[in-house]
Formats: structure tokens, C-alpha cells, sequence
């Protein structure tokens, strides 16, 4: 079955979509599939850094395209899945070294090997976002529970719908329940409120999402980790599956327990 | 031919060709839209061209190379329409225009309407997104919401059957007597003819509203009564 290609964006910059990308790709990869992912954010390449595969870097996806080396010499292939492959990003050049038109040909390369191919675009909609979504069968929009994130999600999805790229998926990431409680931060409702596209998953704060990132090895190998099963669980979404959404409300562990009997949360 | 075709698209305007070329190199397009040229000399002998050239970096000698080439074959270049700000540049220097009507997806969109009556309405059956931009000689009705970041400039009334969240300007050539009203009237920004007014109150239990300029000049919201 050829691959399905799914890009992941947001507009604005900071929400974790190279996070989503990192994370749904572990998940993917440690489910069976083939998945290879592409960081399409060219000159501010962050996700070889969050799979912890920057020393391995040879080639990358503008050598790729300019010619200078084959498609697979630029697949880095990861430490610990067999099936997850990187085509990293160029450090060195800009956006304008890569065309809407070279993604689709790149693409439609790996599309024969692979049962996903997860892109990730830069933040912003210009030049880079287009190559990002040109070749997409379907668009993961990241936003945050915040004003200015909503505010930019929906001005993508706008142009999304304008371009005709299907209807783009919703991940809510690092949602804070406690707050959303409190009535201090957006909730899941008035988020979906505006931006009326689906829900595919909501992904809630973890600090262990940014330790593991540093460490090179994304949250979604930690099974403890509540981020770690909510990109799990999105992962399944992707290959078609029913998965119940997690109650957020849940308290896990010891420290949820004394904070409840402490009359915190 | 074909191979020329998958390169360039020609299209018919009002007031001319629109010819759209896509990202491919440079060289490979020119020659592509001069071979096109020469195998249908009569079809474009006299045209006015315009050029969509995408995202392509051009630069003065580029331009004036195929303006020249062109001219020669009695078509005159007159606009050069880019995503890029160089190529823009390059354009105005030579005097070329970087605009026609043509409108992009998604960005500002400005009707025009000929012999426009006095009740003419622009339907809009969808939400309007965030760096959305309606402009309309009439009024304009909306069949969806109006999200923050989106904006709506009428020289008429403005009804929006949804939420309105974003901005509004209704009688914006100065008709004081114009009134926008929405089933939930939450606007960023309301303006009536020269009035202007921000963010109206919080959300909170929405009813049918209506914004209008009041007896003494002042911009007032009322709940619409039905009777």
C-alpha cells in the first residue's frame, strides 16, 4: 500500500510541531510501520536534534534535490526502530532552495516504501509552508490552548481550505486541565468552538516532553508518560483506529494523590 | 507540446493573457512560452501578456531578455505577478505592473459589481478565517462566522447569520444610516461610517444584536426584538 503523506503545521512558531512530528513518528514506527520523516524547516532544522540523530547527518533533503547524493544516502535511518527513517533538513541554505514542486517528486519516491511519510513544516506561511503541504494527503494542524496559537491555526486552515488540501485534523498540544479548570486557559471546547475542524487528539503539559527532547529520544517511548500515550494514542487514530480521548482529569501517581489530599487540584 | 503544456498555462482575461508558469527553472519555462508563442504566432500576435511567475527569483536582465523576446513577436509584457518581493522589485523598475484583478486564494478579496443598485448583497456562504478580508460595494451577509483576524469592509449593512468575533466596518463610505447585526455580536472592531467602537462586551449568553449609529451620533447595539 503506498504511503500516506501527512504534514504537520501550525503557523505560529513554538507549539510543538516538530515535537508532534518526533513523537508520532516513534509511535508510529514502534506500532510496525515504515515511516520516514522530513523536517521541511530548512536553515532552523531542529528535528534530527529531538530524534537524536544529529552526529549522523551526511546528507540532507537539499543535496537530495541539487543532486549531489541519492534519496536513500540522505535517510538516516533511527538508533533504536528500524522502521523510522529521517531525511534531514539543510542548516546551511534557506526555504528558497527547495520548490512546492521538488517535494511532490521527492515524495512521490518514498511513497512506494513506506506505509507513512510525516513532514514538518516551518512556522509561518510562506515559501516553506507551501513546499510543506504541497504533496500532503492530509494536514495535522498543532496549536496551543492559547489566543495568538488559535488565532494563526485558523489563518492556516483557512489557506488549507482554500488550497483545497482536504479537511485538516486538530492536536491540542500542552494543555494544562488544571488551569483549564480554573478557567485561566482556553479549553478543549472553546478551542474547537472557533477552529470547527476534528479533533484527532489533545496532547496535555508534560515535562517530560522537553527532557526527553533534549535527550534526543522522544516522550512517546516513555510508556508512563501521559504526552507519550496521547501521541500513542493519535498514532493509532492515524492507522484508522478507534481510541477513547484520555480523561484529562485523571490524576496519576503519588504526587497527584497528596496534591488532591492537600486540596490543590 | 505536452511537455510544454505540464510548464505553462495560458488563460484568457478580460484584457488579455494570463500566462502562469510554475517553479521550474527558468530557462526551461522561457523557452517553453516562446516555443508555445512561435507555434501559434497568429493567436498571440498583439496579445497583452501578463505573467504569473509563482515564487521565482528574477532579476533585471531575466525580465528584460523575455519582455524583449516577447516584444519581438509583437506581444507586449505589461504585468509580472510573483510571490516574491525581488522579483516584485525587478518588475516595478521596469515599469511593469505586479497586480491584476485576478484574486489570490484566500487573501483579500475585493468585489466589484457593474451598475450596482442601491441593494446589491454579497452572499457568503462559509466561516471566515482568520486573515480573511471581504471588501463590497453593498452590503454583505454572512452564512457562517466571522473568526477573529477576519475582516469585513462594506459600504453597506453587514448581517452575519453566525458569530461575529472579527472586524467590522459597515457604511464604509460614510453612511451613517448602515448597521451590522449578527446572531452573536462579539466584534474585535466595529465601525459604522466614521464611528468607531472596540470589542463590544464578553461572550457570555449570545442573542441576536444589531449595531447602529443612534440619534445623537453615537454608535449603540440593540437586541433584535422580534415584532
Amino acid at each position: 500500500m503506498p504511503a500516506k503523506v501527512i504534514t504537520i503545521t501550525s503557523g505560529k512558531g513554538g507549539v510543538g510541531k516538530t515535537t508532534a512530528v518526533a513523537n508520532l513518528a516513534v509511535a508510529l514506527a514502534l506500532d510496525g510501520s515504515k515511516v520516514v520523516c522530513i523536517d521541511g524547516d530548512i536553515g532552523l532544522r531542529n528535528l534530527d536534534v529531538i530524534l537524536g540523530l544529529e552526529n549522523r547527518i551526511v546528507y540532507d533533503i537539499v543535496d537530495v534535490i541539487e543532486g549531489r547524493c541519492r534519496l536513500k544516502q540522505a535517510m538516516i535511518r533511527d538508533k533504536k526502530l528500524p522502521g523510522l527513517y529521517l531525511i534531514p533538513a539543510a542548516q546551511t541554505r534557506d526555504k528558497n532552495a527547495v520548490s512546492p514542486s521538488d517535494m511532490n517528486r521527492l515524495i512521490k519516491e518514498l511513497r512506494a516504501d513506506h506505509d507513512f511519510v510525516l513532514i514538518d513544516s516551518p512556522a509561518g506561511i510562506e515559501r516553506g509552508f507551501r513546499n510543506a503541504i504541497a504533496a500532503a494527503d492530509r494536514v495535522l494542524v498543532v496549536t496551543n490552548p492559547e489566543v495568538s496559537a488559535v488565532r494563526d491555526a485558523d489563518r492556516v486552515i483557512g489557506i488549507l481550505e482554500a488550497e483545497e488540501k482536504g479537511p485538516a485534523a486538530l492536536i491540542l498540544n500542552r494543555l494544562n486541565p488544571s488551569l483549564v479548570r480554573n478557567g485561566d486557559m482556553l479549553s478543549p471546547e472553546d478551542v474547537l468552538d472557533l477552529l470547527a475542524i476534528e479533533l484527532i487528539g489533545i496532547v496535555p503539559e508534560d515535562e517530560n516532553v522537553i527532557i526527553s527532547s533534549n535527550r534526543g529520544a522522544p516522550v512517546a517511548f516513555d510508556q508512563k508518560s501521559r504526552a507519550g500515550q496521547a501521541f500513542r494514542n493519535i498514532a493509532k487514530r492515524l492507522k484508522g483506529e478507534t481510541v477513547p480521548f484520555m480523561s484529562l482529569d485523571h490524576q496519576n501517581g503519588l504526587w497527584g494523590r497528596i496534591q488532591r489530599l492537600a486540596g490543590r487540584k | 507540446m505536452n511537455e510544454m503544456s505540464s510548464l505553462i498555462q495560458i488563460k484568457g482575461l478580460r484584457d488579455g493573457l494570463l500566462v502562469s508558469l510554475d517553479d521550474a527553472p527558468w530557462d526551461a519555462q522561457r523557452a517553453a512560452l516562446i516555443a508555445q508563442v512561435d507555434a501559434q504566432p497568429s493567436f498571440f500576435q498583439g496579445a497583452r501578456l501578463a505573467l504569473d511567475v509563482a515564487s521565482q527569483v528574477l532579476h533585471v536582465n531575466e525580465l528584460v531578455d523575455l519582455r524583449d523576446q516577447l516584444s519581438e513577436r509583437g506581444i507586449s509584457l505589461w504585468a509580472v505577478i510573483s510571490e516574491s518581493p525581488t522579483t516584485e522589485n525587478t518588475a516595478q523598475l521596469l515599469g511593469l505592473a505586479t497586480r491584476i484583478s485576478k484574486p489570490r486564494p484566500e487573501e483579500t478579496r475585493q468585489f466589484s459589481v457593474e451598475n450596482l443598485g442601491e441593494e446589491t448583497a454579497l452572499f457568503l456562504n462559509r466561516t471566515l478565517r482568520s486573515g480573511t478580508r471581504i471588501e463590497f460595494a453593498g452590503h454583505v451577509v454572512v452564512l457562517g462566522d466571522v473568526n477573529p483576524g477576519a475582516e469585513i469592509v462594506a459600504d453597506g449593512n453587514v448581517m452575519v447569520w453566525g458569530r461575529l468575533r472579527g472586524a467590522v466596518h459597515a457604511g464604509a463610505k460614510g453612511n451613517r444610516k448602515a448597521m451590522v447585526c449578527a446572531l452573536d455580536l462579539s466584534p474585535m472592531q466595529l465601525r459604522i461610517a466614521d464611528e468607531v467602537s472596540s470589542a463590544l462586551k464578553p461572550g457570555g449568553n449570545p442573542k441576536p444584536e444589531r449595531a447602529l449609529i443612534n440619534g445623537d451620533g453615537k454608535l449603540q447595539t440593540e437586541f433584535w426584538l422580534a415584532g
